[in-house]
């Protein structure tokens, strides 16, 4: 739409230029050699100055500032490069350290619990020991006591059955003939007493 | 003079006539109007390079821009055999888009749409492209009016051919800008005077029409600016790495 209406305008413009050359018959000013040595004259004065100008101070200057900025920012991006490079390895070893500690933890632990182990399973076996040699005495005095105790219960019934006999009826009886009816008696009712 | 769509492109004396023999170099307002331009870009560019902070402020990022987008498009096209170059398109591109911006201020005066001006820079580029060429490659030159893989029956045409293009060059360089310029500025002088002869009844069309033209108008100042330097850089291109 703008490209139809731009050219179309040109056309019109040329039109209306027909029109004001038929009416002033002025011609176009560029082809008027008039000014010419003095337009070429001021361009190469102009043009050149400002050549000088920029390239021998004002580009290369610029050029100056763009590089310095260039290698400042590459500085700045290897710097942080390097910053983080370090930051990482700190890590890791950071890591490291609490791994390892972790593990010597873990070690230690288990040290002290086999150690705490052994000693509970040392004494145990110590008491065991001296419980059993405990249990064994009592059970031989136990047996003993058990052994001994028919015995003394004859003599105790001997005695007695001598005493009472002869308190009943006054006369001695021979102590031999006595213990031979308690064994007897006793040896009868020896399982009613004792539960064998 | 309102009435007259071409006063606008009219060279006049500012101040006494100056001679030197033959020649007359007057002091005009073209001249006032290259000085301008000249002068606002050493301004500029010598403001934008003073401090080199590492956070630009305004005007140095605009200097650093340009240095960069001029170097960017002189490396894209000539390769890096057009670095010693780099300063004189810089100034190239520079006065014609300030001379060419400087049109686009009512009642100034377009440098660039004078046929004189623009020929004597396309000239100069067309001398010097060829003598670097001649330098760079001697008689080896000559080789690019003979372009490869063109079968034999063809090449006599081929190479009347690309010697009339070749020759063409600072004319159709010149002619380019030149007619832009006189052309864009005559259309929005055309268009204002429009505005003026139909009124304030009809005169909306024409005045809409100048608006949208003065930005076409500041599109094609810039891109003629860049058309006519990187057709140098394409002429640098073939003088300095031959292709053909």
């Amino acid at each position: 739409m703008v490209k139809k209406i731009y050219f179309q305008s040109i056309f019109f413009s040329f039109f209306f230029i027909k029109e004001a050359f038929a009416a002033e018959s002025g011609g176009m000013p560029q082809l008027n050699p008039e000014f010419w040595v003095s337009q070429i004259f001021w361009l190469i004065l102009t043009f050149g100055a400002m050549y000088l100008v920029l390239s021998k101070l004002i580009l290369p200057k610029i050029s100056n500032n763009l590089e310095s900025r260039k290698s400042q920012i590459l500085e700045n991006i290897e710097a942080a490069e390097k910053q983080r490079e370090d930051s990482d390895a700190k890590l890791k070893e950071y890591d490291e350290i609490v791994s390892k500690s972790k593990l010597e933890a873990n070690s230690i632990f288990n040290q002290a619990r086999e150690k705490a182990l052994k000693d509970i399973g040392a004494k145990r076996e110590v008491l065991d020991k001296q419980i059993d040699n405990e249990i064994a005495e009592a059970e031989k005095e136990i047996d003993a006591l058990r052994k001994n105790a028919p015995d003394k219960i004859n003599k105790i019934a001997i005695d007695t059955s001598s005493e009472l006999l002869q308190k009943l009826i006054g006369a001695e009886v021979n102590n031999s003939s006595i213990s031979a009816i308690v064994d007897d008696l006793s040896k009868r009712n020896g399982d009613k007493y004792y539960g064998n | 003079m309102a009435a007259n769509p071409m006063s606008q492109f009219d060279v006049y004396r500012i101040g006494p006539e100056i001679k030197v023999g033959a020649f007359d170099i007057s002091f005009t307002n073209a001249s006032l109007f290259m000085i301008l331009s000249t002068v606002s870009i050493l301004l500029i560019f010598n403001l934008g390079s003073k401090k080199n902070s590492l956070l630009p402020n305004k005007i140095q990022l605009l200097a650093e821009l340009s240095y960069t987008f001029v170097s960017k498009m002189i490396s894209d096209t000539a390769g890096s055999k057009a670095k010693p170059y780099f300063a004189f398109i810089f100034s190239l591109f520079m006065f014609v888009l300030f001379c060419n911006m400087f049109g686009m201020i009512p009642y100034t005066f377009t440098v660039t749409s004078h046929i004189i001006v623009t020929f004597v820079l396309a000239a100069f580029i067309f001398i010097g492209v060829t003598v670097i060429g001649f330098i760079k490659h001697g008689f080896g030159y000559l080789k690019l009016f003979v372009p490869s893989g063109v079968p034999a029956v063809l090449l006599p045409l081929i190479v009347v051919i690309e010697i009339i293009s070749y020759l063409s060059r600072p004319i159709s360089l010149s002619v380019r800008l030149f007619a832009n310029m006189m052309a864009g500025h005559t259309m929005m002088k055309v268009f204002g005077g429009f505005v003026i002869s139909l009124g304030i009844v009809g005169g909306w069309l024409p005045l809409s029409f100048s608006v949208a033209l003065t930005g076409l108008e500041i599109l094609v100042a810039f891109l003629q600016a860049y058309v006519f330097a990187i057709l140098t850089c394409i002429y640098l291109n073939d003088a300095l790495n031959l292709h053909h």
